[in-house]
């Protein structure tokens, strides 16, 4: 029910609470309300959950889980598991 | 598709798995709140790569699960009216009311139609002016500022034949119910992330104060999940109880304020029932008395509607944790999808219906 999928901003049109955009999922194309993210750009993934966009999606946010990961395992090497 | 498959990478996820187990030494009860997190659990069987020591509880995250009965007979009723068209989101449909569900409402005759979001609903009604058109407005606060926005729209646009059956709940009321519960085993909370994504996370450090229990802000694919549990685990092994956030790709401490604000201008805080666990204060949205014209309940005079649980279904249990679907004695045999005797069989976020997909057979033991 609070399933909101990724997909990329690929045009907007509109403004304020009127803002839309399309938005591609893997190329499937729906159009989604802007209102709530009106820093979304052209090429940002948005988080969409009933044809809305919740969140954009931070790019370096993005990689810290794999960096956590190879943090997470120097730690261990340092403090000497094997 | 990207900020999804490297989320499923399978190696990425295992070296979660294998430093949990390294740095786990003693038993951790935790607990995911949302169904779209147990859904992910069970589908991709994180539980399974999961050392012995820690548990997992499914909690009472699915909207679709804890609206409560009388609500699915409000809009089962509203549904055959020959002058409403009803709007649900799809999971709602095949929900099990006293006597029936949607579905069978419309096989009846009744306009009863899917939408993919509240907006569409509102479209139904601009097209159709001679109808009276109710969507149903179920959710947690991820739902919230989409249903606000229809009904902010419509008062608006001065749309006079759209109104909104509300059933609106809250988590950290949940959660806090749960803490708050004698009995209770749950050492950890995984946050769930796209409610975080509206409402921020600050109501979690209070709760974290309070209960001593981390809570860590988690995304919903298997290695966010498993990121997430090793988090908690390893604030549970070091003493610490604080609030962190392991989904910073999409929350931000403070949430997403233009949502809020809409929200907040078209609902209020109120007490609310919980399918399978009773009422909770202050633990539901309603509307807000300018916008009690679309009120649904108040509009077609619905008060005074009192049903009862089937007696064979322990979903109350599941919801809060005490129970696994399979400990259910109506699991996969007169429960099932196609005949659900609970709302946890019907959603695909209900912890029964995920046991029933992925889990079929295996026996629960004890
Ligand atoms: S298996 Fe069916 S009857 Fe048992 S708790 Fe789940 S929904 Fe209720």
């Amino acid at each position: 029910m609070c399933l909101a999928v990724p997909g990329k901003l690929i045009s907007t049109s509109g403004d304020g609470l009127e803002r839309s955009g399309k938005v591609s999922f893997g190329g499937i194309i729906k159009e989604v309300s802007l209102a709530y993210v009106p820093e979304a750009q052209v090429g940002d993934y948005v988080i969409v959950h009933v044809g809305f966009a919740l969140s954009t999606v931070d790019e370096t946010e993005a990689h810290r889980v794999f960096e956590y990961l190879e943090q997470m395992d120097e730690l261990e090497e340092i403090s000497g598991q094997p | 598709m990207k900020y999804i498959d490297e989320y499923r990478d399978a190696v990425s996820a295992r070296r979660f798995a294998r430093a949990i187990a390294r740095i786990a030494t003693r038993e951790w009860t935790i607990m995911e709140v949302c169904g779209g997190q147990t859904h992910a659990i069970v589908k991709f069987g994180v539980d399974e790569l999961l050392p012995p020591q820690i548990t997992l509880l499914h909690g009472p995250g699915c909207p679709v699960c804890v609206t409560p009965i009388e609500l699915i007979d409000k809009a089962a009723a509203l549904g055959a009216r020959s002058d409403v068209i009803f709007t649900s989101f799809g999971d709602m449909l095949r929900v099990p009311g006293t006597h029936s569900n949607l579905l069978e409402v419309k096989a009846r005759g009744g306009d009863v139609r899917m939408v993919y979001s509240p907006l569409d609903a509102l479209k139904i009604a601009q097209a159709n002016p001679e109808k009276e058109v109710v969507f149903f407005a179920v959710g947690f606060e991820t739902t919230a500022p989409a249903n606000a926005m229809a009904v902010y729209q419509a008062a608006q646009l001065g749309v006079k034949n759209f109104s909104i059956l509300v059933s609106h709940v809250l988590v950290p009321p949940a959660i806090e119910a749960i803490l708050g519960s004698p009995d209770n085993r749950v050492n950890g909370f995984l946050a769930a992330g796209h409610v975080c994504a509206v409402v921020g996370y600050e109501e979690y450090y209070p709760l974290a104060d309070k209960y001593r229990v981390p809570f860590v802000v988690t995304g919903f694919e298997p290695v966010d999940i498993l990121q997430g549990i090793y988090m908690i685990v390893r604030q549970l092994e070091s003493g610490r109880a604080e609030v962190e956030n392991q989904y910073s790709r999409c929350v931000r401490r403070e949430g997403n304020i233009p949502a809020q604000q809409i929200t907040r201008e078209v609902f209020e805080i109120v007490p609310r029932k919980w399918r399978g666990i009773g009422e909770i204060p202050y633990s539901g949205l309603g509307l807000r008395e300018p916008y009690h014209t679309f009120d649904a309940e108040r509009r077609f005079n619905l008060a005074g509607y009192a049903a009862e649980e089937s007696g064979e279904c322990i979903s109350g249990e599941v919801l809060q944790g005490k129970l696994k679907p399979n400990q259910c004695p109506a699991f996969g045999t007169r429960c099932t999808p196609e005949h659900p005797l609970g709302a946890t069989m019907v959603s695909s976020e209900g912890a029964c219906a995920a046991y029933y997909r992925y889990r079929r057979l295996e026996v629960a033991h004890g």
